[in-house]
Formats: C-alpha cells, sequence, structure tokens
C-alpha cells in the first residue's frame, strides 16, 4: 500500500498554484489539500496522479472570514477550524455541530472543508451543508474565476461540476437569520464512519408555523441534495410531530437510495425517514 | 532483616514487558532490518476462481530495483503447506500451495512473487505482472451442494463427525423438539499489527533465520526444515515484539516459506511486510458456520439429546490447522450441559474465499452462541424461565471430573472443577437480575427497546501434553528463564516471571524471560489454546522449584546449616531460624556452581535447572456472561448499555492482567456480535478489503464492562491450580448478546444469525411488529 | 520511480536530513530513513491511528502525510516523549493501568493524547472519548487506555 510515483508541486501564491494545475492538470495532476480522502485512494492505488499540486503552502487560501453576507472559507481551511463557532449565530453553531461528525480529530486537523467539496463524497457532511445551505463554489483558473451554485455543482459520486485545472480556491456559505433552527442527525455505524444516511434541517418559526424550510439528505444518494417534497411538506405547518412524520415520509418516497455492503436500498430508505425526523426534532428542541 | 516473604502470585503487578513498548524501542516484524535486504511484494489473484493460464513476468522483471519475480514454475521442489498435526492423507489434496500453480481459489491467492530494493519499487514492479486467468463460477456458500475441487474430488473436504448415546431414541420420547438453523460470521482475529517475515541467511554457519515469528515458532521450525529439507539445527525462527496474534499470526503461510525460499536462492536478507488491505484477504479468516440444530427436551426442560448439523466455511484450502476447528466445534458443542445424548455432523465444505482458520475461541464462541441460542428457545418453547433451563442441565460440582466421550485438539473432554450454576447464580446475584427485570420489564412498558440475556460456558485451555523450561542464574544473581513458549501481547514474560519469582524466591524485576526463540530451547509449543500460563507456567513452577531445592542444597553447605532451615528470600538464602545468621545470595551460589569453581564439588556446573511439566488432560475454566442492550427501533442500532463478564479461572497469577484479557476479549467478541463481518459480492470479489469496511469496534462502540473474577475452582491437575484466561472473554458474547437483542425486542428466538448488523435487525423488526 | 529530493525533517527536535521521493510517506521517513521505528504502520489508509505523530502540536496521521509536506515542521514522535530517562505522566499511566498488551496501537494513542491533553487539559469526559476513538485497538477494549489517560490528564495539570 505505498503510493504510485508522482511528481510534487509546491506553489506558494494562487497565482502559482493555477499556472502549475493548467499545465499539469491535462497530465493527470491534481491538487493536494489536506489529503485526508486523496491519500488513502492512493495507498490502495486506485488513484495514481501523475503529478500533486499541493496547496497547503499558499497562505492567502487560509482565509476564513465573513465577506458580504457570507461566510467564505479558502481552500486551506481545515475542518477543525469549525470545532468553536465561526460566525455569531445560526450558522457557526450549525457548522460546530456538523464538525464533529466528520472523521475523527486526527483528520479534522488535516483535513479541508474545500477538499471534502471537492472529492464530493456522497456521505460527506460538509457536502450535505454546502447542498442544504446553498453554498456558492469559487471555481478558479489561470485564466479566470466562476461561480457554481451547490445545485449545479454536485453532479453524483465523486462527481462535481469543477472541471480539469480548476482549483476550488473558496467556498461562500450563507449566513443564517439570527431566528434560524438547525438540526443534524447522521447515522453510521460507528462513530466517526462516514454516513450511511444523514440530514440536514433548518427552519424558521414565524407565528408558529415554519418558514422557509431546508430539508437536505447526504449519503443516500449519488449526492447529497434538498428534498422540495419534504421541505413542502413543512412550509406552513407547525412543527409538530405530524408534519415532521409527513416530511421524513416524503423525503424517504423522493429518494432513489444507493445500494451498498452496509444498506439495501429498501434500508437506507427507512434510516432517511428516520434521520429526516430526527434532524427535525433537533431544530425544533 | 525481614522473613517476610514477598508474594507475586496473584498480585496485579506492572508488566515486565512495558518499558520498551511504552517508548517506541519494541521490534515488531516491521522493524526488523538487515543489511543488503530485498522486500518481497505478493502479487495475488484478483479473481475468486479460475484457471491459471499464464503469468507475464517480463515487465516486472525489467522495472527499476527488481532482482527476480517468482511464478510456481520457479519453485517446483516447494511442497504446499502441510498441517501441524502431521499428514491427513485424505486431506492432502486440500492443501494450500506456496504459488497458485494452474488454479486459483480465492482472491488474494499468492500468483508471483517480486523482490526490489525498496517496498515502493516491489509494489511498483507488482503491478505489471499481468494474469491470464480464465474466471470460474466461484462456490461462495457451504450452504450450497458441494462442487468438484478437482477432478474426481469434492468441496467437501470431509464430515466430522462425533457423538454419543441414542440420539434417535430420545428423539423419539421427546415431550418437544426445537429446531434452530443460525448463522455465524466471517471474522477474524485482525492484530493492529499486519504479518511480517524477514528471513537471512548465513552460509558462514549454514543457518536460515526467520525473523517475524509468533505463536508456535517451534512448530514452524520442524514445518520448515522438513519443507526446504534442512537440518533442524540450520533453522531457526525469532519471535520479536508480536503486535496481536489473536490465532491468526504465527501460522505458516506461503509467505514465510517464500522469503525463507528466496533468501536461500537470492543470498540476500528477505523482508517481507503484509499491508493491510492483503492482510484482510490472506490472512486466516474463522467462525463462518451455519448450524441446524436439533433438541430433544422433557416436559421439565432436561435437554435429552441434541442433534447438530453444521456447514463450515472452510474458504479455498485446507491450512496448517486442517479440520480442527469444524472437529473441535463437535467436541465443545455440549459445554456446561449434560446432554445424554448427542450427534455433530460437520460438512467442511471448500468455498472460493480466503482460507479459514482459528480466532480466540475457535469453535467456543460459535458453539456458545448455538447452544445459548437453542437453551433460550427451549425455554420459549416450554414457557419456561430460561435460566431454570440452565439449572436444570447443568452439570454439578458433584459431578466432577465429568468425562464426556467427545474430543477436542484430539483430546478427551474431560471437564475438570467447577460449579458454572454457582457462578451463573453469583452473576446474577451481581448485576442485581430480579430488580434488573423489572426495570426493563417498566422501560419496555414506557416504549423502551430493552432487554438482557445471558450465555454460559464452559472454556477450555492449557493444551498439553508437555512444556519444559530452563531457569538459570547468573553470578550477579539475575535469573533467566528460557522457554518455549510464545509472547503475542498478554503478558508472557511478566506471568513468568511471577511464578518463578514466588517459587523461587528472588524479585521478578531480577527475571528475564526468553520465549519464540528456537535456538535457545529445543522444545515449545508456543502460545494457543490459552496454554501458556497452565503450561509453561506449571513447568515454570517445576523448574523454580527444583533450582531453590539445588540452591538450598549449596547453601546448606557453604552456610553449614540444615537445608531444612533454609529459605530463599529476595534472592538470598537465609536461615529462618536465625533472622541474623549468615546468608548467601543467589549469584554467590551461582559463582560456587561456575565450571572452574573449586568449591562445586562433584556438582554439576551452573545454577540452572530445567523442569517439565506434562498433563494428559487440559483443563476447564467457565463463565457467564450476562448482556444488557438497547435497540433503536427506528435504525436497527444495538447499544451495550451494560455488560458482566463473570470467570472461574482456578487461580490468577496475575488479576490485572486476566482482567486486560476479558476486557479486550469482549470487545472482540463484541465486534463479531454487532459490528464485524467479511463480505463479499456474487463474483467473490471481497468487499471488507479497509478499516473502514471492517469494522473493529472503537471506544465509542466498547462499553466499559464489570468483570467477576472467581478463583473457586482451581484445576486439580497442576500445581498451582491455574486455568486459562485468553479466551474467555469472548466466548459468551455473541450468545449473550442475541439473547439481550431478543428480549429487547419481544421476539424470543429472533436472531438467528450473527453479527447483528442494523440492517438486519431492522428487517427483522419489520418482519412483525413487535409485543410490548 | 520519481527524483528523489532532499528534505529536513525535524523530529524531536534533531534535525534528520533524509533524501526521498515525494512519494515517502512521513510515517515511512521517520521509520527507515530517521530510524525511528516507534512510530508505527497499521493500516496505511488513516483508519488505525497507530502511526500518529504531533506535527507542529497537532496529532496527525504520518500515513496520510507525504515527508516533503513535514519540511521544516515540528515533529514529536514516541521515541521523544520520555524527558532525561524520565517517563511521560501517560507513557507512566499507560504502564500502571495495564493500558498496553501488544503496544502496537501504543505509540499512537500516547501521541494522540499528548496533543489532545496539551491543547485541551481540561477536556470533557465526552469529548475525551469523541478524540480516542480516533485509533483502533485490538487487544485492550480501550478502558484501561481511557483510565490512563484521564489519570495522566491529571498528573499533567498537577505538574503545571
Amino acid at each position: 500500500m505505498k503510493p504510485a510515483p508522482f511528481t510534487y508541486h509546491h506553489p506558494t501564491t494562487v497565482d502559482a498554484a493555477l499556472a502549475t494545475l493548467a499545465e499539469v492538470a491535462p497530465k493527470d495532476g491534481r491538487v493536494l489539500a489536506g489529503g485526508q480522502s486523496l491519500v488513502p485512494t492512493m495507498a490502495f492505488r486506485l488513484s495514481r496522479p501523475a503529478h500533486l499540486v499541493d496547496i497547503n503552502g499558499i497562505k492567502s487560501l487560509e482565509r476564513l472570514g465573513l465577506d458580504g453576507g457570507e461566510l467564505s472559507i479558502g481552500a486551506c481551511v481545515r475542518h477543525a477550524a469549525f470545532h468553536r463557532p465561526v460566525a455569531e449565530g445560526p450558522l457557526g453553531r450549525l457548522l460546530s455541530t456538523v464538525v464533529r461528525h466528520i472523521a475523527h480529530y486526527p483528520i479534522r486537523v488535516r483535513g479541508t472543508f474545500c477538499g471534502s467539496l471537492a472529492h464530493a463524497d456522497p456521505a460527506s457532511e460538509w457536502c450535505l451543508v454546502a447542498a442544504t445551505l446553498g453554498a456558492t463554489m469559487v471555481a478558479r483558473r489561470s485564466s479566470g474565476t466562476r461561480k457554481i451554485a451547490a445545485g449545479d455543482y454536485f453532479q453524483g459520486p465523486l462527481m462535481t461540476a469543477l472541471s480539469e485545472g480548476e482549483l476550488l480556491a473558496e467556498a461562500r456559505l450563507p449566513l443564517l437569520p439570527g431566528e434560524t433552527r438547525y438540526g443534524f442527525y447522521e447515522f453510521s455505524r460507528r462513530a466517526g464512519d462516514y454516513a450511511i444516511a444523514m440530514s440536514l434541517v433548518t427552519f424558521r418559526l414565524k407565528d408558529g408555523v415554519i418558514a422557509e424550510p431546508r430539508v437536505g439528505v447526504g449519503g443516500a444518494e449519488g449526492a447529497p441534495r434538498r428534498i422540495g417534497t419534504a421541505e413542502a411538506a413543512l412550509a406552513g405547518r407547525a412543527p409538530t410531530a405530524q408534519s415532521f412524520t409527513a416530511a421524513a415520509d416524503a423525503a424517504a418516497a423522493a429518494i432513489d437510495p444507493v445500494e451498498d455492503a452496509q444498506a439495501s436500498v429498501s434500508y437506507r430508505r427507512d434510516l432517511v425517514r428516520t434521520v429526516v425526523r430526527r434532524a427535525l426534532e433537533r431544530a425544533a428542541a | 532483616m525481614s522473613l517476610e516473604k514477598k508474594k507475586y502470585i496473584g498480585q496485579p503487578l506492572q508488566r515486565l514487558e512495558d518499558p520498551p513498548l511504552i517508548t517506541g524501542r519494541g521490534r515488531y516484524a516491521a522493524d526488523v532490518s538487515f543489511p543488503r535486504q530485498l522486500h518481497m511484494r505478493i502479487v495475488r489473484s484478483p479473481i475468486a476462481h479460475g484457471r491459471l493460464k499464464s503469468i507475464d513476468t517480463a515487465a516486472a522483471k525489467s522495472a527499476p530495483g527488481v532482482h527476480a519475480v517468482w511464478t510456481a514454475a520457479d519453485i517446483p521442489e516447494v511442497p504446499p503447506i502441510g498441517f501441524r498435526e502431521g499428514r491427513i492423507e485424505r486431506l492432502e489434496p486440500y492443501r494450500q500451495p506456496v504459488l497458485a500453480t494452474d488454479r486459483v481459489r480465492y482472491v488474494g491467492e499468492p500468483i508471483a512473487a517480486v523482490f526490489a530494493d525498496d517496498p515502493y519499487l516491489a509494489e511498483d514492479a507488482a503491478d505489471l505482472v499481468t494474469a491470464d486467468i480464465e474466471e470460474l463460477p466461484p462456490l461462495l456458500s457451504a450452504d450450497e451442494p458441494p462442487r468438484e475441487f478437482e477432478p474426481g474430488r469434492s468441496t467437501e473436504a470431509d464430515i466430522v463427525r462425533q457423538g454419543y448415546g441414542d440420539v434417535d431414541a430420545a428423539f423419539k420420547l421427546a415431550h418437544a423438539v426445537v429446531e434452530l438453523d443460525l448463522r455465524i460470521g466471517r471474522h477474524s482475529g485482525v492484530p493492529l499489527e499486519t504479518r511480517g517475515a524477514i528471513a537471512r541467511y548465513d552460509a558462514a554457519r549454514d543457518v536460515l533465520e526467520l525473523h517475524g515469528a509468533a505463536k508456535v515458532p517451534h512448530r514452524n521450525q520442524e514445518a520448515l526444515s522438513r519443507m526446504l529439507n534442512r537440518p533442524m539445527a540450520g533453522m531457526h525462527l525469532y519471535e520479536g515484539h508480536v503486535g496481536g496474534g489473536f490465532g491468526i499470526r504465527g501460522e505458516l503461510y506461503p509467505e514465510d516459506v517464500l522469503v525463507c525460499v528466496a533468501a536461500l536462492r537470492l543470498e540476500r536478507p528477505i523482508k517481507w511486510i503484509e499491508d493491510r488491505h492483503e492482510h484482510l484477504i490472506a490472512a486466516n479468516h474463522s467462525r463462518q458456520q451455519r448450524h441446524k440444530v436439533r433438541a430433544a427436551v422433557a416436559a421439565d426442560g432436561e435437554i435429552l439429546a441434541i442433534d447438530d448439523e453444521f456447514f463450515h466455511d472452510q474458504g479455498a484450502y485446507l491450512r496448517t490447522h486442517a479440520i480442527r476447528v469444524p472437529h473441535m466445534t463437535c467436541g465443545i458443542l455440549p459445554g456446561p450441559y449434560r446432554i445424554p445424548a448427542y450427534r455433530a455432523a460437520g460438512h467442511v465444505r471448500l468455498t472460493n474465499k480466503t482460507p479459514a482458520a482459528t480466532y480466540r475461541a475457535p469453535g467456543r464462541y460459535e458453539t456458545t452462541f448455538v447452544r445459548e441460542r437453542l437453551v433460550d428457545a427451549i425455554a420459549a418453547k416450554l414457557g419456561m424461565d430460561p435460566v431454570e433451563v440452565r439449572r436444570r442441565n447443568t452439570i454439578t460440582s458433584a459431578e466432577m471430573p465429568y468425562h464426556r466421550p467427545l474430543q477436542a485438539l484430539g483430546e478427551e473432554i474431560d471437564h475438570d472443577s467447577g460449579d458454572y450454576m454457582g457462578l451463573l447464580d453469583k452473576a446474577m446475584a451481581r448485576v442485581g437480575w430480579d430488580k434488573l427485570q423489572a426495570d426493563l420489564k417498566r422501560r419496555r412498558a414506557a416504549g423502551e427497546a430493552v432487554g438482557a440475556g445471558i450465555a454460559l460456558f464452559v472454556e477450555k485451555s492449557g493444551l498439553g501434553p508437555t512444556d519444559g523450561v530452563r531457569i538459570s542464574v547468573d553470578i550477579n544473581g539475575m535469573v533467566e528463564v528460557v522457554t518455549g513458549g510464545a509472547s503475542i501481547g498478554q503478558g508472557f514474560e511478566t506471568v513468568m516471571a511471577q511464578i518463578c519469582a514466588e517459587t523461587l524466591g528472588v524479585d521478578y524485576r531480577r527475571i528475564r524471560v526468553i520465549h519464540g526463540q528456537t535456538d535457545k530451547i529445543e522444545h515449545g509449543i508456543g502460545a494457543h489454546a490459552s496454554r501458556a500460563t497452565v503450561m509453561t507456567g506449571s513447568a515454570t513452577h517445576v523448574a523454580a522449584t527444583k533450582l531453590r531445592a539445588k540452591a538450598i542444597d549449596v547453601a546448606a553447605e557453604l552456610l553449614q546449616a540444615p537445608a531444612a532451615a533454609l529459605d530463599v528470600i529476595e534472592g538470598k538464602v537465609v536461615r529462618t531460624d536465625r533472622p541474623d545468621g549468615p546468608s548467601i545470595e543467589l549469584g554467590d551460589i551461582a559463582r560456587h556452581l561456575s565450571a572452574t569453581s573449586k568449591t562445586r564439588g562433584d556438582r554439576e556446573p551452573g545454577l540452572s535447572v530445567t523442569g517439565w511439566f506434562t498433563t494428559e488432560h487440559q483443563v476447564y475454566p467457565y463463565g457467564a456472561h450476562i448482556a444488557v442492550v438497547r435497540v433503536d427501533r427506528d435504525t436497527g442500532a444495538v447499544t451495550v448499555e451494560q455488560y458482566l463478564a463473570a470467570y472461574d479461572i482456578g487461580r490468577a497469577v496475575n488479576p490485572m492482567l486476566v482482567k486486560g484479557q476479558i476486557v479486550g476479549g469482549f470487545a472482540q467478541g463484541l465486534g463479531g456480535a454487532l459490528f464485524e463481518e467479511f463480505r463479499y459480492d456474487e463474483r467473490g470479489e471481497p468487499l471488507s478489503v479497509t478499516f473502514a469496511d471492517y469494522l473493529l469496534p472503537t471506544v465509542r462502540e466498547t462499553p466499559r464492562i464489570d468483570i467477576m473474577l472467581t478463583e473457586e475452582a482451581p484445576s486439580p491437575r497442576n500445581p498451582l491450580g491455574i486455568k486459562g484466561a485468553g479466551e474467555s472473554g469472548i466466548t459468551g458474547v455473541g450468545g449473550a448478546i442475541a439473547s439481550a437483542i431478543d428480549a429487547a425486542i419481544g421476539k424470543p428466538g429472533a436472531v438467528t444469525q450473527l453479527p447483528v448488523t442494523p440492517q438486519r435487525l431492522k428487517e427483522l423488526l419489520k418482519a412483525a411488529p413487535a409485543a410490548p | 520511480m520519481t527524483a528523489k529530493l532532499d528534505v529536513t525533517l525535524k523530529v524531536n527536535g534533531r534535525t534528520h536530513k533524509v533524501h526521498v521521493e515525494p512519494r515517502r510517506t512521513l510515517a515511512d521517513a521517520l521509520r527507515e530513513d530517521c530510524g525511528l521505528t516507534g512510530t508505527h504502520l497499521g493500516c496505511e489508509h488513516g483508519v488505525c491511528g497507530a502511526c500518529t505523530v504531533l506535527v507542529d502540536g497537532e496529532p496527525a496521521r504520518s500515513c496520510l502525510m507525504f515527508a516533503v509536506q513535514a519540511a521544516d515542521k515540528e515533529i514529536r514522535t514516541v521515541e521523544g516523549l520520555a524527558k532525561d530517562g524520565k517517563l511521560h505522566p501517560l507513557q507512566q499511566a499507560f504502564t500502571e493501568h495495564h493500558a498496553l498488551q501488544c503496544g502496537f496501537c501504543t505509540p499512537g494513542f500516547l501521541m494522540l493524547a499528548t496533543g489532545i491533553l496539551e491543547r485541551q487539559p481540561d477536556i470533557s469526559e465526552d469529548d475525551l472519548l469523541d478524540v480516542l476513538s480516533s485509533n483502533l485497538c485490538r487487544c485492550t477494549g480501550y478502558e484501561n487506555i481511557v483510565k490512563a489517560v484521564r489519570d495522566a490528564a491529571a498528573r499533567m495539570k498537577a505538574v503545571r
């Protein structure tokens, strides 16, 4: 389990990184950020990049801060940065709740938020956060920068809208209004394992009824997404067991679950029902 | 000066093994390196079953740093790996070749070996080896009808049968018959250190050395010297630190043979370190069985007969253990119960999966699950309390020794001592069984899915027949205990030192314990079957007793004192009747006994002795486990809320280490009950090939457990009354948790398969609504 | 095979100049190039934690880092825990509480625990279990590891 050989590049500026990427990406070059997902696949030789462009030496990519109503998360911001709330209000708390479910402490110290989004494992917690909250992905190449909405970004298991030679330089999460409630629930076999199913929900209560519900489901399909029918089952209803069950049932009905060694289609569907309901209950608590 | 003799046996002393291990100075297999060594990388079959038509090694041979690439054609003289107990004619065709010849039979089977300067380069080159394999349909289940292993030979290698009494008559007379169909999943020991083997040939001495040995170095010395046609004196094995054994490490595997052959032929040291992916497909698997078991019972709960037919999924080959596990499965199934008539037939069936052999408590983890499920089912059928069914059938202490005409590990079962039901009663008292049950009932009424379950079992340990130990004292009074035992991380050195210390009368920290070095002692049967403390410990006791007598004999002459008035206390021979009288250090006695000493007289030189311990029977410790679990009805997840492992060990040399064995065994049993499983797809492709797929419990999944260690039934079969400790923690876990889950979901007999994964449990929950 | 690079590793306060391929993992460089075999490889894919070392004070899987990436960082391994022949409180607690059997996972647990206790001496029970769930042990059932780390935490605070 030794990685195949590669040429190592370690630029110290974004521009240099983009220039190198432009050159080596067509020759099977990849970005190395935290490496906590990429390096294991290299150890199994499931991936054998010929070039690695290590971005860990680029200081400007470590930026984590507020920017026009959004939280800007640079490509080198580690998971561990979110252990304590990084922003006032619900978003910071939400992120610090979710981060505890990501792998284990040493992985969180090294792995990066954007790396998770670029890797796009269907069971990645951050991908679910990005999909549910409507993150904007800032993709850069030497010839320019583009923004990709979460709905367009996640295209399937380990597949994103990033094209060859693009660097996911930043992810932007919209701040949540102060009264936003959130709930996250994940089911995995062991502590720190990838989710077999998980759900992140947010909503506000307006005059005792649910407003602007968002119901995200991850780990169950090829990519995380919001479930419109579940949100519709909540909007304008009181946060009761009845409406939560209706939303959970809607989510379970809406998804097309993947089957793997851990979970059959029908089991995963059952789990989606459970995680959505429990996420809603946590949000309401 | 005080004449108080210090106690070592029975004390929770700190381990002698720890200092190098906690400071990073251990030497595990991967830490062994020799100048000019080459690294071996195995090319493995990617196909579960196929005809191996050709292997192309040309590209690999010309890759950077490569010295040789071998296929089976390069080592025609090397025979398949034999069985430890010797030739078994009818089973010989099922042995594993060191490299596959014309057939591949499981994903992971070695088909070629690359030797290169560096492990990275070896792996690069191994990637370049291509094999032309004509895929054949794989046989993946021992339930399926057997097929042809090779022309004229069935994949059913054997049917092992054991039994006694008139089973058919018992079923005819029975008040009721209870029948179950039970499955145990494929698990294994999965030690944290993968396997490793480093061979070096020293032409100057004509000695072939194999480093990285474990468990049974002497037996492997025999096997390798036979396979390689070398004198045993020119074939030595060395055990370093061992990163966990659990039954699977230390068996003789193809890679061990290959490094030896290569070291001889390439005249370079050869190092092979298994990677984790390889480990999960190449090292022994274990456990997988399906039992179709029936019990004939009387109206009062007496079990009149058990009739078990089981299917043992052996995987692709018979390895060193041949058919020991299924044979022991037959022998040990009745456990603590009388069972007047018994019949077991085990179908040993080869499949296209990793070969199977022993994993901690082989045959017992499986049969305890089966037997205890059966007892619970009997209780359910008769409307009796499961505890009462156990009480009705348990062998009592008045019946000891209790002989059963069945065999395990080639010996007749002969329970030595114990009060099995007494231990269960104590365990139930410890958890407050009645109150516990009332609490659980209340919680169930309130909607929770919680329940308690029991497993009662008898272990076997201390496989004989003989072990020898040599103890010597040097002129500085330091003691060396040379054993043929092995240390797989269990605290062997400390335990032997404690026995020697108390028996001889020296501080245990002045004792150095040697194990696993075939050039230090001729005989040794290593560490397996919970035998180290029983056998090697008893031999240590015998030797230390002799050494003490010898020292006193010399001291009596030197001190001009009657031997009866002398004792050895903290390394000094003293007069017990005159505390202030003259004394002499053991080191000084050793000096008097040195070969050139003028005061030696006609005694043999050296303050050293060899002691042998021989036994005809194993010893039978026993245990009772009680589990309390909570089931999440929505997800099917199980949480163990409470667990008690009660165990009578006869005598604990170091209770801290015994408890450590039990807690660690429990965690493994928990893995087998809820998490761990080697799975395959329909093509025979293994699905559990990473630590993200083969789920070892972490600290989060492993609850703290309560241990009740008793010493009420010392074994009459050895001088210290010792019984083994290694396996009791794991044996009952599958059975106890299964029973607790049944209770939690209100469905007696629901759990028929281990591990109880959330998905399986969810299916059980959906099958019919739970009774409140 | 790709060109080897000169890399300077600072391990336990000592400088090691090594010449390695970029693909060489930090774990292999520590073990094979620096001769520090106390760092163990249990899985090489970042799950078991046996290879855990401290990189700039934080626990990291040394199998998931390349040696070139660790250039000029402060690396600490199990060999550096004892000072002047005196065991670190965690080492002391591990032996006293019988928190190791085969000892293979021990260096990883020691470094994981060192990293976390230096940062969070008052870590809660739940957070501690969360951190300790990072590493696998196959022998002990964890109970004594948790006890040892708790005990060491108290001793380390007392020294402070």
